[in-house]
């Protein structure tokens, strides 16, 4: 493999293995700063627990995505030398203002809250949690706008070979930064409610502490509704910013090769990238342009012109980007949303009226959609990304020319290989802790027991 | 002032509070096999550091971004360069922050174990990677004229870088035992309090190697503002010991910040105003000025920078206040 092709697997593997992490970190702190402001509230010690429990899955969780995190930081320099001179003048700001704004907030009152139930009162713990929760959503703000800055560029002029900033609020007016922003932080909230709905649901299967988790599901169930509606709603807006701002994106997401008018909405593909055609497809007349103007007229450009006008525009080259991988990760990435919004709508259908013990179907559902929320993250990333190529900043650099010239293809390997066995072993580990926790429910919340010392203690150095 | 010049400092400063805070917390863990015998007194070691190490780490990802946005090309060449080296910090910080999370939170023995000798080999890497890598900063590495470094991975490792990577790890851990004789009593502190001088001692030893090293291998020792910063480090280093001897760790913690500060200072001030030095050509050297982003970059960065910092230092110092106590028993949540 070349150096550009390992260059991007590897960025890859590490950035989609962060994005597991961090959209949970973002929804399940404001969910814990949710439930402790009820217990400050109401004085229940039963929200305390609450925060508590979920907290600690947080934390187990959170550990996790600072680490994965400053693998990111480092790798944009590290592989991508030639890109990080290029936007480094823009591109920078956003990171580093991520790490003054929200890093150091959210690492120093995790921290306190971790560590000072007993140490602080009662109202500075609940606002230590609101500002972790705070900072967790800021920081994805501000990677937002830097990345919105690779896929819409504004705000710049060119000098010399590199990218300068003209203003600083250019960057943050840039509309496409303002869909993608609304769109991933409702997707972190519904993982963090689905997280809790999952787990919650678990519990009321097994019977086990039905009040608690009875209203641990009622809090996830409120929380996700509200973020399901939000994450369909601005998905469904985006996409008609796209069509207009990004529409080599689109119909790639929709596989559309001619333009046509109106155009019509592939339910599935066989896509055909070589010839520039799809060899086999079921479609919906007219549903693509409903989707992208509201009504079913209006022409939608194909991939085949628009790599015509791309041509004219920057010279002779491939400026479509890989159309199979992006065309079904909008599927999933839309599927999976649409089943996870059905079932929070029957679920809180059910509590209301309820019934929702009575239909443990249901429950079960509500159990195995856990996974669910974080595939449809990673989609929604992979369309987001992939749409993107061969660019790695839209029209003004490509990802073939932004690569460390000077790392070689061997130390790539060395360090992909090593990342992907630390990674495997971790994931391996997180998942254990989750899962014990999250089974063994909010008993022994205070205690961490003592090392097993039957066969004596294990020492590696004594 | 300019504001590259004005940049420069405040990356320096960045560095500065990155190694003197999270220098103590890569110390705990370097110490830990020396001074925690039990599995309970290795839960202490990890709760002194628990409620701090990640807000100190956030210094290092700060200065990183910084430099991303205020030099980019420094940035893209150092991150490049130095890719293996700084792959293994990424693998060590990576095992010692899941260790410092994961590890009592299993009762299992060989769990804990493990994410022990995480913790420990975790923070030894990391502090002597740094050292030689800030090193080779201004020791000069391959850089061609396109700002590429060109050499390899085992060109990074010589006597000096040797030494200075050393060196860190020494210092942190000098600066670690102070913080855990802070944090801790009873046995813990009894065993820390026999590793002082002797530490010391090859502390003392190995500044005077670098020193020598400085002067054979660098020009920092030809302008004044390192000459003073490497006079003072030993001067407060050389003076430490009497304050551990009369029990002041507190005041002596003070002087191994300083310590520590002065020698990230004699490096920086020893390059400025180059940032990395090219062994091939002075000419090639990156520099505070072939380096910058523009203008307006600077300018925006510096504001933000300005307003954020002291506020930061403010709650972080905060925190350190609710955590000033020795560890209880009581409430070990590590």
């Amino acid at each position: 493999m070349d150096q550009v092709l390992l260059a991007r697997w590897q960025f890859g593997l590490t950035t989609g293995y962060h994005f597991l992490f961090v959209p949970l970190t973002i929804g399940l702190s404001l969910l814990v700063a949710i439930m402790e402001t009820l217990y400050v509230k109401k004085g229940k010690e039963s929200y305390k627990k609450m925060a508590q429990f979920w907290g600690r899955l947080f934390v187990i969780n959170f550990a996790m995505g600072v680490v994965t995190g400053i693998v990111i930081v480092f790798q944009f320099g590290m592989n991508w030398s030639e890109y990080s001179r290029f936007v480094g003048n823009i591109f920078g700001i956003p990171l580093a203002i991520e790490a003054l704004l929200a890093f150091f907030l959210e690492s120093t009152f995790l921290g306190i809250w971790l560590f000072g139930w007993d140490k602080v009162s009662k109202k500075v713990h609940l606002l230590s949690a609101w500002l972790v929760a705070i900072a967790s959503s800021l920081s994805s703000l501000w990677i937002l706008v830097a990345n919105s800055f690779m896929q819409n560029p504004v705000g710049y002029e060119l000098v010399g070979n590199r990218a300068e900033l003209v203003g600083f609020g250019k960057l943050l007016a840039n509309p496409y930064f303002h869909n993608q922003f609304t769109h991933v932080i409702a997707g972190a909230f519904v993982t963090g409610a689905v997280f809790v709905i999952s787990i919650s649901a678990y519990h009321l299967l097994k019977k086990n502490r039905v009040d608690f988790f009875k209203e641990s599901l009622r809090i996830g169930l409120i929380f996700g509704l509200i973020s399901v509606i939000i994450v369909g709603g601005i998905g469904h807006l985006q996409g008609q910013f796209l069509v207009k701002t990004k529409p080599m994106k689109m119909s790639a997401a929709e596989a559309l090769w001619e333009t046509s008018d109106p155009a019509p909405f592939a339910l599935l593909a066989i896509i055909d990238q070589e010839k520039g055609q799809n060899k086999f497809e079921i479609t919906i007349p007219a549903m693509t342009s409903f989707m992208s103007y509201n009504k079913f007229s209006g022409e939608v450009k194909g991939l085949n012109d628009l790599q015509k006008e791309m041509e004219a525009l920057h010279g002779s080259g491939n400026y479509i980007p890989p159309v199979t991988p992006i065309f079904w990760s909008f599927r999933f990435m839309v599927g999976i949303g649409s089943l996870i919004g059905l079932l929070v709508l029957l679920a809180v259908y059910a509590t209301r009226k309820q019934i929702l013990e009575e239909y443990p179907l249901l429950l079960k559902l509500l159990f195995f959609i856990l996974p669910l929320p974080f595939l449809a993250n990673l989609f929604g990333w992979i369309m987001a990304e992939m749409g993107r190529q061969p660019w790695i900043v839209s029209g003004l650099l490509k990802v073939d020319n932004a690569v460390s010239p000077n790392v070689s293809p061997a130390a790539i390997w060395t360090t992909m290989i090593g990342f992907s066995v630390v990674y495997i072993l971790l994931a391996i580990a997180d998942i254990y802790l989750l899962a014990k926790f999250a089974k063994q429910g909010p008993e022994d919340m205070d205690l961490i027991k003592e090392p097993n010392l039957a066969e004596g203690e294990v020492s590696l150095w004594a | 002032m300019g504001l590259e010049i004005l940049w420069f400092l405040l990356v320096t400063v960045l560095f500065v509070a990155f190694f003197f805070l999270e220098g103590f917390t890569y110390g705990s863990g370097i110490l830990l096999p020396l001074v925690a015998k039990s599995d309970l007194e290795r839960r202490i070691i990890f709760n002194t550091v628990g409620p701090v190490w990640g807000g100190n780490q956030v210094w290092m990802i700060t200065a990183g971004g910084a430099v991303f946005a205020a030099f980019p090309n420094w940035y893209a060449t150092l991150f490049s360069g130095f890719y293996l080296p700084l792959s293994l910090i990424l693998v060590a910080l990576i095992l010692r922050g899941i260790a410092l999370e994961f590890r009592s939170k299993d009762e299992n023995s060989l769990w804990r174990a493990l994410w022990d000798y995480c913790f420990f080999i975790g923070s030894l890497i990391a502090a002597f990677v740094w050292g030689v890598a800030m090193a080779n900063l201004l020791k000069g590495v391959p850089i061609d004229a396109n700002m590429h470094y060109v050499g390899g991975f085992f060109n990074l490792f010589t006597p000096f870088t040797l030494i200075m990577g050393l060196l860190f790890v020494l210092l942190f851990s000098y600066h670690g035992a102070l913080f855990l004789a802070l944090k801790t009593t009873g046995e813990i502190l009894s065993r820390i309090k026999k590793i002082f001088f002797p530490l010391w001692l090859v502390i003392i030893a190995n500044y005077f190697a670098m020193i020598l090293f400085l002067f054979l291998e660098t020009d920092a020792l030809n302008k004044t503002a390192p000459s003073v910063a490497l006079t003072v480090g030993l001067l407060v280093l050389g003076g430490v010991n009497f304050l551990v001897g009369f029990g002041r760790f507190g005041f002596a913690f003070i002087f191994s910040s300083i310590g520590i500060t002065a020698v990230i200072a004699t490096i920086f001030t020893g390059l400025f105003p180059r940032v990395m030095v090219s062994s091939l050509d002075p000419e090639w050297s990156l520099t505070i000025f072939n380096s910058a982003s523009g203008p307006v970059t600077l300018k925006v960065m510096a504001i933000v920078a300005i307003i954020l910092v002291p506020i930061i230092i403010a709650y972080q110092a905060w925190s350190y206040w609710i955590f000033r106590k020795p560890v209880d028993l009581n409430e070990l949540e590590y």
